[in-house]
């Protein structure tokens, strides 16, 4: 306790607290630029594997396959692959990139299936109004469907997300310089691992605490909106 | 040349045939009115017709053009000549009423918007609907809401209208405004092909009666005929057990 007590002010230093920031800029950015483009490709796993037609049976089973499989694999073993497929076509590849392809294959394969929830909430009777109005698929995606599916899809992908904030913490095991692998080179100069992890604790919930609150916010705001709500119907 | 001319047509859900050689013809002007028992095959003609459900053989001929299903291109034409009003309204629930009787002639039908909206103004009027525009389908009553998705298939301007159960969800004080409106269509000269249970309404309104049964048509006629004389005993059966009370 005084080992810890005595190393605060040089803890606190402006160097070491710039070090921090730049650990959480790199967490943060590694989490919303992997979950965006995550959720774009998720979307179009998901309009793939909805396809209709025995054409595109090959592309379903892909698309389903890709689910089914990145579901079930740890994410820091996903990472571990990435990293050494990519190892083995491209010398010193950026571990920065290695990272951030690894959290898209697997918020890929989570965000589908909250999507495909979302559209498979919304009532068929919606989309035979639709379809029987010439409505094409896109059109009734666009038009209908997802405005219809937003409240069902977005909390729970916003859940996801804050919960991947903490995961992100697995690819400091290969070198990319986000909050935790910081908090390990710190511990390393000779900090003492209670007060650094206690600090990188306490910025993980920084981060994830307001995002927790605005898919509250969100959620209840979704749910008290009369007009975007999906309408059950009988089936 | 019938405007509608539905030709040995059968459909099937998997295995289950619902359509069992359907032959049926509308002449243009004129009001058909499907009756029968729940299960007989009348919804799904509906379906059939504007391709929600497939047929597995027959034909289906509107004004003199066979429509081929499986054709993306003639199943859209037929689309557009044929609006079907459905027992829920299946309305668009994230749309006002505005947009939901307005974005498939903008949108698909690709028309001018303002040419629309004052087009759909004047249908919403018609409907008694002048006031709720910008209202949402849960904000309205079964009846309006039905009296919306009127106007949205009326908006669409079709040749011929398909009804299906569409006051069937109404609590029974809405029905009539509803039936006002359909009224007031067939008086116009609008071809429609109505699946209705409401036997007062269908033979005051149809100019034709098509008793249906186990997805074939039993008895055909003018409705005095098939309502109040049945010739087949089950027809006699079915309209014995409804008009008794």
């Amino acid at each position: 306790m005084e080992r810890i007590i005595a190393q605060l002010p040089r803890f606190f230093s402006p160097e070491n607290i710039y070090f921090l920031l730049q650990g959480m800029a790199m967490t943060l950015t590694l989490t919303i630029v992997g979950c965006v483009l995550g959720f774009l490709l998720a979307f179009i796993i998901v309009y793939v594997r909805q396809t209709p037609g025995w054409w595109a049976v090959p592309m379903r089973l892909v698309a389903i396959a890709y689910v089914e499989i990145f579901r079930r694999i740890p994410f820091l073993v996903v990472t571990y692959l990435v990293l050494f497929f990519i190892a083995a076509f491209v010398k010193q590849a950026s571990v920065f990139v290695i990272a951030l392809v690894a959290i898209c294959i697997y918020s890929t394969a989570y965000t589908a299936d909250i999507i495909r929830g979302g559209f498979e909430s919304v009532a068929r009777q919606q989309i035979e109004a639709a379809t029987a109005m010439n409505f094409s698929r896109w059109q009734t995606l666009t038009k209908v469907i997802m405005p219809q599916s937003w409240p069902v899809i977005l909390p729970p992908a916003i859940v996801f997300m804050v919960s991947f904030i903490k995961d992100t913490s697995l690819v400091s095991q290969v070198g990319v310089f986000e909050l935790t692998f910081r908090g390990k080179e710190l511990n390393n100069a000779g900090f003492s691992g209670v007060l650094v992890f206690g600090t990188i604790a306490l910025l993980y919930f920084v981060m994830s605490y307001p995002l927790t609150r605005f898919g509250a916010w969100l959620e209840q705001r979704l749910a008290a909106s009369r007009h975007h709500r999906p309408q059950r119907q009988l089936r | 040349m019938p405007h509608l001319d539905i030709i040995d047509l059968n459909a099937s859900y998997g295995s289950v045939g619902v359509l069992k050689g359907v032959n049926l013809s509308v002449e243009r002007g004129e009001v058909v009115s499907l009756v029968g028992p729940s299960g007989s095959g009348k919804s799904t003609l509906l379906r059939v017709l504007v391709g929600l459900t497939p047929p597995s053989g027959g034909r289906i001929v509107v004004d003199g053009t066979t429509i081929d299903y499986r054709s993306k291109s003639s199943l859209k034409a037929a689309r557009d000549r044929m609006a079907i009003v459905f027992q829920q309204y299946n309305l668009f629930q994230n749309m006002d009423v505005m947009r939901n009787v307005t974005i498939a002639p903008v949108q698909i039908k690709g028309r001018q918007r303002a040419e629309v909206e004052a087009d759909a103004t004047k249908i919403l009027a018609r409907m008694g609907l002048a006031d709720k525009h910008h209202s949402y389908p849960d904000q309205l009553s079964g009846g309006q809401q039905q009296r919306v998705a009127l106007a949205r298939a009326l908006a669409l301007k079709p040749e011929i209208l398909l009804l299906d159960e569409v006051t069937s969800a109404l609590d029974p004080e809405l029905v009539n405004e509803v039936l006002d409106a359909i009224r007031a269509l067939a008086a116009e000269g609008m071809t429609m092909l109505i699946v209705s249970h409401e036997m007062a309404f269908v033979k005051e309104v149809s100019s034709k009666v098509v008793m249906m049964d186990k997805g074939q048509v039993v008895e055909a006629g003018p409705p005095r005929e098939i309502i109040d004389a049945p010739k087949t005993d089950r027809a006699k059966e079915f309209f014995g057990k409804i008009l008794r009370h």
